[in-house]
């Protein structure tokens, strides 16, 4: 485990909470509505100030973590972290490419290789700091898994108490990979929505950081370590696509903010990239939304086998329209038989076993891959958010298993057929 | 007939500091929101713009989202329980 050394930020970037909606600020405290109008805050930076030459040296001689963008984040100084998050593989997917048609370019975004095997060790990561910083001792969350597993290991790694709140069918390798770390586990009666309505009650009357409720304005901004990232690993470059999942929006919302950030400083030359959200058919409400051409996303129960992605009622599902709209992308669904044939397609063609999630990610890159709307020569990055192994019920009966005598003329009487896609 | 509204921690500067309100009204969501609005005129502007509930805004009539049911015209029978919060909370 390495232990990221302290350093100075050399570059000044002042910061607000401000309102998305009615565009009042706040300071940066434990607060994540605006008080006038219950729009959801976001971490304002005025990049003014930033030596765009100085920032990027300070990257590239950063940490191999997340701690490398702290110029991009809001804290006044470099955080420590005992269990360093990101900087995980950007693999040029050639294999998966040419079965796509001929797309020459596809990379894929391993984030399964994090601490806790997701994405999500990003965003607690930021949300932990941030409440050490603010003087809280109890950390909690209302999670769909991945979630439950980074804030029980990271406040277990700072030595901080925490309260991980989880819908109570759960997939058991996550609950058995939250309880591990010693963690207060609490099974809800009821779906994420409902666990995540009872978090937002008990925040009210708990003094705790809550990092997807009063910390959710920070929690948030770690995902934008995920463009950072995909833009420096490409060698500065921006990409032409991504694709990613949509559950609240929240990372397909802060990944255009990453991209565009680093764009509007000039970090980087090029141009924001279309954006293509990703949701199971199971729990589309923002799928569902853009089709219609509405601007508002009706809730819906969710019955999908991809339960990382199962909000039906998400809080950022506005904006994420907007992106998708406003880049000229798409928000595609795809049913949990196509989710599962995503999995096994990725795991074919890059050695990646990833969770649903990720297949409903792979799902949706074949579907405008089929339906040619991907040029071949496009850089295109598809985040794979999280890590096969936690939802291994998704791969249960997609392969055959040969059971043999040992001896050489029982092997002889089975001769497997090539599995490569 | 009174209904229990159920305040989040944001909105109870503008009704005296209460986490619940207890109303004396009967019949749709609308309807009670507008006898809390009689009494506590400040939260009006807070949670609604022209006549409907802020994006953000979420209210269940009993735990249950009123989207599933009518919207504000989702009735709300004696002694049940109108929870007030925001939207913007949770997620990935």
């Amino acid at each position: 485990m390495a232990v990221d050394a302290p350093q100075i930020k050399s570059t000044s970037t002042e910061q607000c909470l401000k309102c998305k909606e009615c565009g009042n600020e706040y300071p940066l405290e434990a607060r994540f509505v605006c008080e006038q109008c219950f729009g959801p805050l976001e971490v304002q930076y005025d990049f003014g100030g930033l030596d765009v030459a100085e920032a990027k040296r300070k990257i590239q001689a950063g940490p191999q973590s997340i701690w490398r963008y702290s110029d991009f984040l809001p804290f006044e100084e470099q955080p420590k972290s005992v269990l360093a998050t990101g900087m995980t593989p950007l693999i040029h997917a050639t294999r998966l490419g040419a079965y796509l048609g001929g797309l020459k370019n596809v990379y894929i975004k391993n984030d399964a290789a994090n601490p806790t095997h997701s994405f999500k060790d990003r965003v607690v990561s930021i949300a932990i700091a941030k409440a050490r910083e603010l003087g809280y001792d109890v950390i909690a969350c209302a999670s769909t898994g991945n979630l439950a597993n980074a804030v029980a290991a990271h406040a277990a790694a700072a030595g901080l108490d925490s309260y991980v709140f989880i819908p109570t069918d759960l997939e058991e390798q996550k609950i058995l990979a939250t309880g591990v770390y010693g963690t207060e586990l609490v099974g809800v009666k009821g779906n994420y929505d409902d666990v995540n309505r009872l978090c937002t009650e008990l925040s009210a009357e708990y003094d705790w950081a809550f990092v997807n409720i009063n910390m959710r304005p920070y929690y948030s901004e770690g995902s934008k370590t995920l463009a950072y990232e995909a833009i420096e690993q490409l060698g500065w470059e921006v990409p032409d696509r991504v694709v990613a999942p949509i559950a609240s929006g929240s990372l397909f919302t802060k990944l255009f903010k990453g991209y565009n950030e680093w764009l509007d400083v000039g970090l980087v030359d090029g141009k924001t990239p279309i954006f293509h959200g990703a949701q199971a058919t199971g729990c589309n409400p923002v799928a569902t939304a853009f089709e219609n051409g509405n601007d508002f996303c009706q809730p819906v129960k969710p019955d999908t086998i991809a339960k990382s992605l199962a909000i039906g009622n998400p809080a950022d599902g506005p904006y994420a329209l907007d992106v998708a709209r406003g880049t000229g992308g798409s928000i595609e669904q795809v049913t949990d038989d196509e989710i599962r044939a995503g999995i096994k397609l990725l795991a074919h063609t890059t050695g990646v076993f990833t969770e649903t999630a990720g297949g409903v990610t792979v799902a949706s890159l074949k579907k405008l891959a089929d339906r040619g709307e991907i040029d071949p020569d496009e850089t295109v990055v598809v985040y794979i958010t999280g890590e096969g192994l936690k939802t291994l019920d998704a791969a249960r009966g997609t392969f055959e298993k040969y059971e043999i005598d040992p001896t050489v003329d029982a092997f002889n009487h089975f001769v497997p057929t090539p599995v490569t896609a | 007939m009174a209904v229990t509204v159920k305040i989040p921690a944001q909105l109870r500067p503008v009704v005296d500091n209460q986490a619940t309100v207890s109303v004396n009204a009967s019949g749709t969501v609308s309807e009670i929101l507008d006898a809390l609005y009689g009494e506590f005129p400040d939260l009006k502007d807070r949670i609604s713009e022209n006549g409907e509930l802020r994006r953000f805004v979420n209210v269940y009539v009993a735990d249950e989202d009123i989207r599933f049911g009518d919207g504000l015209e989702t009735a709300v029978a004696d002694g049940s329980e109108v929870t007030i919060l925001p939207a913007v909370a949770g997620g990935c």
